[in-house]
């Protein structure tokens, strides 16, 4: 690969509406961040570098979701300058926490934190980055798991399929061996609809999933609010399980009392 | 040739900043009549879709404002509701959420020192760049990036967005065999840190000084991190519930951060400078040290030197960090429990960029019904913008390329924080 006569793929990293910390997790590969320096050339990435090398790129990495219409014709021009584009996190997938804007007057939002709204330009949602434009590998997580993303990279690199489990994060808890918080303890949790990835932190640390990771693929969310009602969960907890980090996701979006 | 008076230039991206944004110099005849730090990183309204929301879930919603600094708001989000609810954590719950803070201290000011900010002073696009030169630097620079991590992980459960605090206190206590196992990377990392306050003294920095007000929190007996009164060294003292009364936040055209500024108009500075300023007798004896041992005293009034300040405070962090592991013992409980009731709640703490101040209104539910959260880079911006006018009039003889380079060396001073102002920094010189 980094023979002298093989080109170094090009890898860039884009951010729109975000928190920076899917990004962040690139550079908190502390172990691996040189190494990866090594086998590709780090075309495009502010948050670490002010060098930047022109397109197209071979791996394009995009943070964020889609809030503004600048960014509706920024996401194009990343598209068509990227030969493959894969987006991280739950922003870039799902429209992030600030898609709560997608059942709300986004007039009153702004009014409600700006003094002068007439200087603030911004759609009425936020939308993933899927929405518009074409996009190669999703990886979930709010934020990502950074050796999961180290798994994409390479495999992106490498022309094969990134080994992802579209699993439950239930699944990672009886690999590891943690009890069950609702079993044992009644707790509500999203562990049984939610996509694997983090590795069940949260019951390991004696708490219900949140869902950061966003739905996993067929999950039965009517059947977990179910069980939910059952162990007497009010309906507003079950409502801001569902609509927080992935609140647009379906089938969270119409999950609670958004459902039928 | 042109003159150089009536000249335009813009250059690229202002890279290694955390956010989006832009900013605007104009020299008219050889004199700078406007400077404007324009962030366009769109907003998201936090605290918006807060109202509605339940006390206990601001601690993990309002994380999201900020990757780089999330314990930050999570602990100034959990304080304002105990303090609303009367209660106060104490004892080593307060130990273990302080540690977790170290840890995001000693990150985030790893990142800024070696990765964000030297390679301004010794001219590198970044780190990796950086790494081809000095490559022990960098790896020792990740060694300590990583000490940081590790305890966000083991105190937090992971590194960005930690998941283990909660209103009351923790989810769950580690065990003291878990905290064990940071001793030995946090033991090299102070040799880093050591390393890092000698090797950033020897920076060449522009000759620059300001004379702005540092405001921080204090508390007896400790330096500044996750709680106390909001002081400055023009003698203020206030608790955190009077901050609104003290300080105010504007809008300006060109922003999408609100900037925060004194009631009676005058600037102030948050950070490692201020902190320093004002609570330099309660660094750790090591860390003292480590500041005399370069000539560094308080008040530091060169913003180029943060770096070494930022340094010192690593030493500290580090070294604090140690000795919570040595004196932990396991708690008998994760968490006090805390009873929702009518009022209105102020939390304050110091993220590794400056203060950070939330305010919750909630109802005897605990329900939110009105948030203001004032993040460091709001209220470092009038500051911002005044440095660089400055920094532009002592360095108008500078090329434009090296100019450009000097206004964002100026603005990394800040270690700004955009996506939690409100995304990159264009920088635009206009000369007329």
């Amino acid at each position: 690969m980094s023979t002298a006569t093989r080109r170094k793929p090009k890898l860039a990293v884009w951010k729109f509406s975000s928190c920076d910390g899917c990004q962040l997790s690139l550079l908190d590969c502390e172990d691996e961040l040189l190494a990866l320096a090594g086998e590709v050339e780090i075309a495009y990435f502010p948050e670490a570098t002010s060098a930047t090398v022109r397109g197209p790129y071979d791996l394009s990495l995009v943070e964020g979701s889609i809030t503004t219409e600048e960014d509706c014709e920024r996401i194009q021009k990343v598209r068509s300058a990227s030969r493959r584009l894969v987006t991280i996190g739950a922003c870039a997938t799902a429209g992030g926490i600030q898609a709560l804007r997608n059942v709300a007057d986004v007039d009153e939002f702004v009014a409600l934190v700006y003094a002068q709204p007439e200087h603030i330009s911004t759609l009425a949602t936020s939308t993933p980055i899927s929405e518009h434009v074409a996009v190669d590998f999703e990886l979930r997580g709010c934020p990502i798991d950074k050796h999961q993303l180290l798994e994409v990279i390479g495999a992106q690199l490498a022309g094969r399929r990134p080994q992802i489990a579209t699993t439950s994060v239930c699944t990672e808890c009886k690999r590891r061996g943690t009890v069950c918080v609702t079993v044992a303890h009644g707790t509500p949790c999203l562990g049984p609809v939610t996509h694997a990835g983090c590795g069940a932190i949260c019951p390991s640390y004696n708490r219900g999933c949140y869902g950061c990771f966003g739905p996993m693929e067929t999950p039965n969310v009517s059947a977990l609010t179910r069980q939910m009602r059952d162990l007497d969960t009010t309906e507003t907890v079950i409502d801001h399980l569902f609509h927080t980090f992935n609140a647009s996701a379906e089938p969270f979006a119409g999950a609670g009392s958004r459902g039928a | 040739m042109p003159d150089k008076r009536t000249k335009t230039i813009r250059t690229a991206t202002l890279a290694r900043v955390e956010g989006e944004g832009a900013m605007r110099v104009r020299i008219e005849a050889g004199q700078v009549t406007e400077v404007a730090l324009d962030i366009y990183e769109p907003p998201r309204f936090f605290e918006a879709f807060l109202r509605g929301r339940d006390f206990a879930e601001a601690v993990d919603i309002t994380s999201r404002i900020c990757g780089i600094c999330p314990v930050a708001y999570q602990m100034s989000a959990v304080t304002a509701m105990e303090s609303l609810c009367g209660v106060e954590v104490g004892g080593q719950l307060r130990a273990l959420r302080r540690l977790l803070y170290c840890g995001e201290w000693i990150e985030s000011h790893a990142l800024h020192i070696f990765m964000l900010h030297a390679p301004d002073f010794l001219g590198y696009a970044g780190a990796v760049e950086m790494a081809r030169d000095h490559p022990a630097i960098v790896a020792d620079a990740l060694k300590l990036k990583k000490a940081g991590n590790e305890v966000m992980r083991v105190v937090g459960g992971r590194e960005v967005h930690p998941i283990n605090l909660r209103v009351g206190g923790l989810h769950r206590v580690p065990r003291k065999a878990e905290l064990a196992t940071l001793v030995e990377g946090l033991e090299r990392a102070r040799e880093i840190a050591l390393g890092a306050v000698t090797l950033t003294a020897t920076l060449d920095f522009p000759d620059y000084e300001q004379d702005f007000e540092f405001v921080a929190l204090a508390h007896p007996g400790e330096y500044p991190i996750d709680r106390g009164r909001v002081v400055s060294d023009h003698g203020l003292d206030i608790a955190p519930a009077d901050y609104m009364t003290h300080f105010v936040e504007s809008h300006v055209p060109w922003s999408h951060a609100l900037h925060s500024q004194r009631t009676d108009g005058s600037t102030y500075v948050v950070g490692p400078l201020a902190r320093f300023a004002t609570s330099y007798d309660e660094l750790t004896p090591l860390a003292r040290e480590a500041a005399a041992g370069v000539g560094l005293r308080p008040p530091e009034r060169n913003p180029f030197r943060s770096i070494v300040v930022r340094s010192v405070e690593l030493v500290h962090a580090v070294d604090e960090a140690l000795a919570l592991i040595a004196d932990y013992e396991e708690p008998d409980a994760p968490a006090l429990e805390v009873i929702p009731r009518a009022g209105v709640g102020h939390g304050v703490s110091e993220a590794p960029r400056g203060l950070l101040y939330h305010r919750y209104e909630i109802d005897a539910d605990g329900t939110i019904l009105d948030a203001v959260i004032v993040p460091p880079t709001s209220q470092n911006q009038t500051a911002i913008e005044a440095d660089l006018r400055g920094v532009v009039e002592r360095s108008l003889d500078l090329p434009d390329a090296e100019l450009s380079v000097r206004c964002e060396q100026t603005i990394r001073n800040y270690d700004p924080c955009i996506s939690c102002a409100t995304h990159f920094l264009k920088l635009d010189v206009q000369r007329v």
